[in-house]
């Protein structure tokens, strides 16, 4: 390239970061953002590529080279590596731009819907209000797991509304994470959901369900796509968050998703609310670690009696710890836990899920084992679509299923 | 509805529920890390407008503040741009770079340390 050119650098460019903010996918409901704005998530998207890509692998090098060599016995827990590795420059560094980058991120979003509050409320209001697909319980009461702590750094986690039909909680959540996975999710951050599809309709060619329910579903954009596969189903999205429910029904109205009932409900107890083995499918994405581990046991005995024989649970997570993972990547992996407000993230990627799901009442032989990666435009995210091998501890766009079959 | 309670600059930085962990033994060297991040994120912003600003300005000969706000670059403009703030993130933590490597490296002599072993007659 001549000197005289604007810009000069190698050619062409082999970029493969974060896609443009403006590629992400706006319906109905979508927070209008402005040029800064937008330029603001791009900032952040790559921030957090370049924090889990080019900082990141510094600790495990730190760990490796001064770090373990300095323990006197062998570390028998991850807690124990956890511990030292927060008195390592580079640990701290890395985490202290992570946390500062997340709350960044819930700011700009935040900037974002709270400057359009009152023209994003009235438009959900307007798609939902009188619409018996929105079931919203007025007395409904928090549970600990959703009350006790902001969950990601969210201010006022999925619940909170700063006045009456407010939704500028979920439109953040919807806006952002878009920075956050940059973009790894795709469009609509469905590729989780997609996946999750796909796999069924792989791995279990003769399942039809009739009834779907996603348990913990937030604004619902991981069972949309479920929904979409199955077009003819009920598909019914249960929640303990008002503001995530509201706008969800009226997401998918405005995407053209009509077949999904958002309903208020704590999933540990649904009994006042579905009877016996009335659904064919019950699916959890990314949720179990929002929950306890006094809970968790619940909702799978929930799941256990919502399912007709013959109907299959899915739990879509982040993998579990095991002994064959080493301690160094379970400590990495429980960043969220401690640092990003995620508080049952450590506990539950330690319970032995099969044996969990067993004293559910599931039959170990009707146990279901997998794994899914996000799903996504590869014109867009040719990164994502062809799963690195880049691990961002506890935030790739791959997860585990851990579910069973009912029999019958 | 009044949003008069909603004032964007008051709530939109709120803090999170939850006791907020600091990494740093001085938190103070956490906040002017935080404040120095926020700013880098707003030198980011003003580039990208500028960016924006030279394109239309090229394309157009003329700039409104509305073709900024609807400005699409294609995807070579929009690599290019992503390109330029992977080298500008990479530019402001150079010295995280340099850690690493510094760790890579190993035990290494300072330039005093072989200031001393050249001034050495024998």
């Amino acid at each position: 390239m001549a000197d005289t050119e604007r810009d000069p650098r190698p050619e062409p460019i082999a970029y493969d970061g974060p896609p443009d903010y403006r590629v992400v996918g706006r319906h109905g409901v979508y927070p209008e953002t402005s040029h800064d704005e937008i330029a603001r998530f791009n900032f952040l998207a790559q921030m957090n590529r370049h924090l889990s890509t080019k900082v990141m692998p510094g600790v495990a090098e730190a760990f490796e080279a001064r770090i373990e060599p300095k323990r006197k016995t062998p570390y028998t827990t991850r807690h124990q590596v956890r511990k030292d590795l927060t008195k390592d420059p580079m640990f701290q560094w890395w985490s202290a731009m992570r946390r500062a980058t997340m709350e960044t991120r819930q700011q700009a979003g935040r900037w974002v819907t709270l400057r359009q509050a009152e023209a994003l409320n009235e438009k959900v209001r307007e798609l939902t209000e009188d619409d018996p697909r929105l079931v919203l319980d007025p007395d409904f009461k928090q549970p600990r797991s959703t009350d006790a702590i902001d969950h990601h750094c969210m201010p006022g986690s999925y619940h909170t509304e700063l006045v009456p039909g407010d939704i500028t909680g979920p439109a953040n959540y919807d806006a952002g994470i878009f920075a956050t996975t940059g973009g790894m999710l795709g469009r609509f951050n469905d590729g989780g959901g997609i996946a999750v599809a796909q796999w069924v309709q792989q791995n279990l060619p003769d399942f039809k369900p009739k009834r779907i329910l996603d348990i913990g579903a937030g604004l619902g954009h991981n069972v949309l796509p479920i929904a979409q596969a199955f077009p003819d189903a009920e598909v019914i999205a249960v929640d303990a968050g008002a503001p995530m429910l509201r706008y969800g029904l009226a997401r998918a109205k405005s995407m053209g998703i009509e077949n999904v009932t958002f309903i208020q409900g704590d999933v540990s107890n649904l009994k006042d609310m579905f009877e016996d083995e009335s659904f064919d499918w019950v699916q959890s994405t990314m949720f179990l670690h929002e929950t306890s581990y006094k809970t968790m046991p619940m909702i799978f005995a929930e799941t256990q009696r919502l399912l007709k024989p013959g109907g299959i649970v899915l739990h879509v997570e982040q993998p579990q710890y095991s002994d064959e993972m080493p301690l160094f990547e379970q400590a990495m992996r429980d960043w969220d836990a401690f640092y990003n407000n995620e508080p049952f993230w450590t506990k539950m990627h330690e319970v032995d899920l099969d044996a969990w799901m067993e004293k559910a009442g599931f039959s170990k032989d009707s146990l279901i084992h997998g794994g899914v990666a996000a799903v996504v435009d590869p014109e867009v995210f040719p990164e994502a679509a062809e799963d690195t091998e880049q691990e961002d501890y506890g935030r790739k766009a791959a997860w585990h299923v851990v579910g069973a079959r009912k029999e019958g | 509805m009044s949003t008069d309670t909603l004032d964007p600059l008051k709530l939109a930085g709120s803090k999170a529920k939850g006791k907020r962990p600091w990494f740093f033994e001085n938190p103070d060297t956490e906040r002017v890390m935080n404040i120095t991040l926020a700013l880098m994120q707003e030198v980011a912003v003003m580039r990208e407008r500028m960016d924006t600003i030279e394109r239309l300005l090229e394309r157009d000969g003329v700039v409104t503040r509305e073709a900024i706000e609807t400005f699409e670059p294609d995807k070579t403009q929009a690599d290019e741009r992503g390109y330029w703030m992977q080298e500008y993130i990479a530019r402001c933590l150079r010295i995280l770079q340099q850690d690493r490597e510094a760790i890579a490296r190993g035990k290494e002599a300072s330039s005093e340390d072989v200031a001393d072993e050249f001034a050495k007659v024998d």
